[in-house]
């Protein structure tokens, strides 16, 4: 199709006359023409019904995105993404669903019940056309938000969409966000800072506990934000909080790219603890298909004594580009990243974490265990420094590597930095595999081949798993049982 | 009677190796017997376990062995376990990070599920453990180790028997259960092995020593030599055995 005619296609698709005036009627039914452009911006923002100030930091991030070029260091290889090829805003409603479960993969529908989801709730995460209903009642998400909500505003917590801080505390969200991830940052956190779609905005205020864990789970009502999402977390002087990312269901998706921004930040004493389950569709045995997850994750450690923990668990997406960081800007602060991250078939993990000593008596620990299976590439990369004025900073980092077969790649990829000489930096590393006298040995006692590669990966991932909550935890054990199906054999 | 394991001119080698490991090796164990197999180092004796578990590294070139009256060359190891075959391994494998105890259940619940039987209550199965682990002393802290990591040799072949008794096979095949033993630890470890005997479970015990046959007390002896049996007796074989050594039985072979 020649461009001429394409472009006035386009101009069809967006209609012009609604666009001039603001876009107020029939929006959910709408979907932005693909490709980005200064207008998709603004198209995004006022869907949004952002104020001004959020609509130039989104252009601003625009205009140096266009600069801006893809990275390229990353041990991951795919074909060259034409970012004008994609859709930048789709209005919920507007993406095709199944009508029903029998629409979906059956082999989707497979792993739920594996997970024992309930039948409702599998309908939910396929997406099935009018699903959220089904919520509604398995949730009973009315009463069940609701007194959530009221217990959180009790303490003063702020909890809600990242749309909504926008609109309802302004003040925060300038104050905050882009604070930790600029919207200079790197390519696909320009990218996010100019289109995002919505995500979390945690406020935590002054010595307050978080009194439950905080999950997505109860965001579920706004879903198809997946693909640009943007979290902005403030634990503010003396308070705590944990947080819940993702779910161990594996989530159908339209859209191939994500590349989601999530920033914390920590003041004096305070506690944030961030934990993540990512099962996003990893592609089919032969490599097609898959969602790309290019995330930056990054927590500031702003304040004397804070403390930030990233756990992970990554078991989904074709290509997983990631590393949830720490910067120990605080005098005593400390920052702590566990992952475990598999890949089988044809995935590709390109995950760790920077640890950024700068202030005093820092300290950071580093444990990751990465398992690799089918043909899949496995790599960890992590960055450890400490500056001329973080004296006595303190890192201790573990990296194992476990392989499933002999078609699969593990790979370590550690950069360390000390700039002053009392600073004390240690480095672990394995890489072993399954051996066949383990594998026998269950076999032996009665294990399935299956079981027993989930039994020896868990007993592998075990210092990681104990840091996750309890609920996460039982989940885990048994997505990382389901992720390594046919790895062997 | 249908003889539980039936051997019949068993030839293996190791896979892409052309030495023959079992040369023509025969042998029948009826449901309650206790078998006591003794040879010298290199004879094939732990080929022979490893072989009737299903290990992979092996090829059968000839012959058969029936269990319960079916093709136990066909079925996976798994199958093997959950339809009542059991191996105490000469050197236990180690699986860091798995706690014992979630090893047990995990095994035991593995097989009842094969069987078609329903998983056991975690109540059920921790009466179960404690019950068995006290009669080996082994004690709750063991349990929450992790398999085999940093277990002393007494602890690991304690541990195999604490298996035994928890899975209840019909045929438990002892490879060189006595290794590595002090006389208290041995005595721990026959004491569980006998408490194991019954009218219909049988018992194939491989070792070099009599000393083990004084404490767990076999039906039949058999000598094995160069991959086959080269003799079959009562108990006093082994005592001969002991007075005599087993040259006369390699060179015979």
């Amino acid at each position: 199709m020649p461009a001429v005619r394409e472009t006035i296609d386009q101009v069809h698709e967006i209609d012009v006359d609604k666009y001039k005036y603001g876009f107020f009627t029939d929006i959910e039914s709408e979907k932005a023409p693909k490709g980005l452009s200064e207008d998709i911006v603004r198209f995004i923002s006022a869907k949004k019904e952002e104020p001004e100030w959020m609509l130039e930091w989104r252009l601003e991030a625009y205009q140096r995105w266009r600069t801006m070029r893809e990275p390229s260091w990353a041990k991951v290889a795919y074909p060259k993404i034409d970012f004008e090829d994609l859709y930048y805003y789709a209005a919920p409603k507007s993406t095709p669903a199944p009508k029903s479960l029998d629409e979906v993969d059956p082999e989707l529908l497979a792993t739920y019940e594996k997970l024992g989801i309930p039948l409702k709730e599998q309908e939910v995460l396929a997406g099935v056309e009018g699903a959220r209903v089904a919520v509604d009642a398995v949730f009973d998400s009315v009463s069940v938000v609701t007194t959530f909500r009221e217990e959180l505003a009790k303490h003063g917590i702020i909890f809600c969409s990242m749309s909504e801080a926008v609109r309802e505390h302004p003040e925060l969200v300038r104050k905050y966000l882009g604070s930790v991830v600029p919207t200079s940052d790197n390519f696909y956190a320009t990218l996010n800072s100019a289109v995002f779609s919505d995500g979390s905005f945690v406020y935590i205020p002054p010595g307050v506990r978080c009194p439950m864990e905080l999950s997505t789970y109860f965001r579920i009502n706004e879903r198809n934000t997946g693909q640009f999402e943007r979290t902005l977390l403030i634990a503010d002087k003396g308070s705590y909080v944990s947080y819940l990312e993702g779910c161990t269901a594996p989530m159908r998706d339209e859209n191939q790219l994500h590349a989601a921004v999530v920033e914390l930040v920590a003041h004096e004493d305070a506690e944030i603890k961030y934990s993540t389950v990512q099962n996003w569709y990893p592609g089919d045995k032969n490599g097609v298909g898959g969602i790309y997850n290019f995330v930056t994750k990054r927590g500031d450690c702003r304040g004397d004594n804070s403390k930030i923990s990233w756990t992970q668990v990554e078991t989904g997406s074709a290509i997983t580009w990631k590393y949830p960081s720490c910067i120990l800007r605080g005098d005593n602060s400390r920052g702590e990243f566990y992952s475990i991250a598999i890949s089988n078939g044809h995935q590709q993990v390109d995950s760790g974490t920077k640890m950024i000593h700068l202030g005093k008596n820092t300290s950071s620990r580093i444990i990751s265990k990465g398992i690799a299976a089918g043909v899949s590439e496995n790599t960890y990369r992590g960055l450890v420094s400490a500056h001329g004025k973080a004296t006595n900073a303190r890192n201790f980092t573990q990296c194992d590597s476990l392989l499933i077969g002999d078609r699969c790649g593990a790979h370590t990829v550690p950069y360390i930095e000390a700039k002053n000489s009392s600073t004390v930096f240690e480095h672990e590393a394995t890489t072993s595999k399954i051996s066949d006298d383990q594998m026998f040995y269950c076999m032996q006692r009665g294990l399935s081949e299956e079981e027993a590669v989930a039994l020896i990966v868990n007993g592998f991932v075990r210092d990681v798993l104990q840091h996750l909550p309890m609920e996460f935890m039982v989940e885990s054990q048994k997505l990382i049982g389901i992720s390594l199906e046919g790895s062997v054999g | 009677m249908t003889a539980l394991l039936e051997i019949k001119n068993l030839h293996v080698k190791v896979e892409g190796e052309d030495k023959e490991i079992l040369r023509g090796f025969n042998l029948t164990v009826n449901p309650g017997e206790v078998h006591a197999i003794m040879g010298p180092n290199g004879s094939g004796k732990s080929t022979l376990s490893y072989v009737l578990a299903g290990k992979d590294d092996y090829e059968i070139t000839e012959g058969e062995v029936l269990y319960k009256g079916e093709d136990l060359l066909e079925m996976e190891p798994d199958e093997r376990a959950a339809a009542g075959l059991f191996l105490a391994f000469q050197y236990p494998v180690e699986i860091p990070g798995v706690a014992f105890m979630t090893f047990l259940k995990t095994a035991l619940n593995a097989q009842r599920k094969t069987r078609g039987e329903g998983e056991l209550s975690t109540p059920d199965f921790m009466r179960l453990v404690k019950e068995k682990s006290t009669a080996l002393n082994i004690s709750q802290d063991m349990l929450k180790r992790p398999v085999n990591v940093g277990f002393s040799g007494g602890e690991k072949k304690r541990s195999e028997i604490l298996q035994m008794a928890l899975l209840q096979p019909e045929l438990c095949v002892m490879d060189e259960t006595d290794s590595g033993l002090d006389i208290d630890a041995l005595r721990v470890v026959s004491d569980g092995v006998n408490a194991l005997r019954d009218a219909e479970r049988a018992m194939v015990v491989i070792t070099h020593y009599q000393r083990l046959l004084n404490h767990i007390v076999p039906d039949v002896v058999h000598v094995m030599a160069a991959g086959r049996i080269v003799k079959t007796g009562g108990k006093e074989l082994a005592l001969e055995l002991e007075q005599s050594g087993y040259a006369a039985f390699t060179e015979a072979a």
